[in-house]
């Protein structure tokens, strides 16, 4: 049996007329970084975003096959949706974090979970901008509005809002895209440390990213997981020649 | 090279060509003039109306056997008939503008509802006068009251406050919506703790837009709520609410109109003026309250 943290089976995903992903099995280790590649529209956000459901209120969103978390299906009937988002947490292209103070933003999820206790809050909320290598910048603002923080200091927060729910896996869609190449360093240094403790899922554009931080590499295209495996394999010795065309830059 | 240098003059040039020089001549001279417009009218309105307003006009009611006049049922009427409309119309249009924006799945049937409130947001108050008193008047059984009066008024504003609230609900970015539910979070803890709290400025442009239209309204009160002005309130609220009466604006034109009292009439212009320069500092009050927490 496959004993990866979380993996998919022969998934399908149609938007409406739009046959978005074209059954994809692959699996997603925990204490590792996968990385998902492919041009624009190759459904490798899309894949992403099935992980945790977050395709669910797309209008004429259709899914088949299954995406299971511990042996356990994603998508059965009787799972609790908020449950698998606190386990699966994720962060998102351009950063968002919410109009309301840093504390308030990573004290966010574990409120929405029933937590209230203010000793326990401000313990996780210290945890994770930690963890999220912001605190020093922060720990003195901690009041202030997130939105005066600059572009990449806001998605580290983000990064720790995801992290204070303690989950098991981390989605990352395109996280650095809106950064400048410092702050996109590091987010990258972030995520090499995170997955000591996280499975990380990092969909990108920009390939050298997916060298640099990624154990695992995906390549998307059309909908099709084209070839999946070792990053040093799949950048050194593609099995596919659409894979080496993208990875050399033929197209894409 | 002589083009080059006609276009070095004309980078260092001081002077402002003429066609600019006198566009912004235009439009400060516009600007000017409406800014003046309103200030004139003010100052005449109160100028005029000032002397009228003394204790006993604020605080009596009219007398028609002693000939003297006063305003106090007309002033409670329009306070009771802005604070109860609000009271029903303001969670209806924003819990509506909730339902349509985040929960309602069929998008022509929410084009639809929308198309209806602009329409019904633009049309003639006597209208809403009429079906008030066709309505609640006589169906209902509520007769010519202020009841009936709260009642029409926040059939009236609820289409003004779907819609701001609406629009403003749909100024909160997608981001913020996402970002709650990667969180977990449920629907109406995302409403609770981001989307309103965002969204509270454009609902407080909406109530006083709705106020300053309430205040404002005379024909369709007259229609449903009356015209006295000679009872000083008393009893319950709610025996006070289901006797006629007469808001300011209503008394304002009766006065003006029927009885050609203009110093009457400017005096209720000068009161209803500061009456409604005051709920709007309340209003924003309360809003600034709100939204420290």
């Amino acid at each position: 049996m496959n004993q990866a943290k979380l993996y998919t089976k022969d998934l399908h995903l149609h938007y409406g007329e739009i046959h978005a992903l074209k059954g994809v099995s692959m699996e997603f280790p925990a204490r590792f970084v996968t990385a998902l590649i492919g041009p624009s529209g190759c459904g490798k956000s899309t894949c992403l975003k099935t992980l945790n459901r977050m395709n669910d209120t797309v209008p004429g969103v259709k899914i088949t096959g299954k995406v299971l978390l511990d042996g356990e299906d994603v998508y059965a009937k009787n799972v609790d949706v908020p449950t698998l988002r606190k386990k699966i947490g994720m962060v998102f292209q351009s950063p968002n974090p919410f109009p309301m103070s840093v504390y308030d933003n990573v004290a966010y999820g574990p409120r929405v979970h029933g937590l209230k206790n203010r000793l326990a809050l401000d313990e996780i909320v210290e945890e994770s901008l930690k963890a999220a290598a912001i605190w020093e910048e922060v720990k003195d603002r901690l009041k202030k509005p997130a939105l005066r923080l600059s572009g990449g200091q806001q998605q580290r927060l983000c990064i720790a809002r995801a992290l204070a729910t303690k989950p098991e896996i981390l989605l990352m869609d395109e996280p650095t895209s809106a950064l400048d190449p410092i702050s996109t360093a590091k987010i990258e240094e972030l995520a090499v440390e995170l997955k000591k403790e996280y499975g990380i899922v990092i969909v990108t554009h920009n390939m050298q990213q997916a060298a640099r931080i990624s154990d695992y590499t995906a390549f998307f295209l059309l909908g099709n997981l084209v070839e999946h495996g070792p990053t040093s394999d799949i950048f050194s010795n593609p099995k596919e020649k659409r894979t080496e065309d993208y990875i050399s830059g033929r197209f894409g | 090279m002589p083009e080059l240098s006609v276009s070095i003059s004309s980078i260092t040039a001081k002077k402002r060509r003429p066609q600019e020089a006198l566009l912004y001549g235009f439009i400060y001279l516009l600007s000017g003039g409406a800014a003046a417009l309103v200030v004139c009218l003010i100052v005449y309105v109160l100028a005029k109306g000032l002397p009228a307003v003394s204790f006993a006009f604020l605080s009596s009611a009219e007398n028609p056997i002693l000939e003297t006049v006063g305003i106090f049922p007309s002033i409670v009427n329009t306070l009771y008939i802005v604070f109860f409309s609000l009271l029903v119309s303001v969670p209806l249009g924003v819990g509506g503008a909730i339902y349509l924006n985040e929960y309602a799945k069929n998008r022509r049937l929410v084009r639809l509802i929308e198309f209806a409130a602009e329409t019904l947001s633009g049309i003639p108050s006597i209208l809403y006068g009429v079906f008030g008193y066709v309505f609640f008047c006589v169906l209902l059984k509520l007769q010519v009251s202020l009841i009936a009066g709260v009642l029409t008024l926040a059939v009236m504003v609820l289409p003004i406050l779907l819609r701001t609230a609406q629009e403003a609900l749909k100024a909160v970015p997608e981001s913020y919506r996402e970002g709650s539910r990667g969180l977990g979070a449920a629907k109406w803890y995302l409403i609770r703790t981001i989307l309103l709290p965002c969204a509270l400025k454009g609902i407080l442009t909406g109530i006083l837009l709705s106020v300053g239209r309430m205040v404002g309204e005379s024909a369709a009160l007259l229609l449903v709520a009356g015209g006295s002005a000679m009872y000083m309130p008393q009893g319950s609220v709610f025996a006070q609410l289901s006797r006629s009466g007469s808001t300011l604006s209503v008394a304002l034109y009766r006065y003006a109109a029927s009885r050609g009292d203009n110093d009457t009439a400017f005096g209720i212009a000068a009161v209803l003026l500061l009456i409604v320069v005051l709920l709007n500092l309340l209003t924003r009050f309360f809003a600034g309250r709100l939204e420290k927490k």
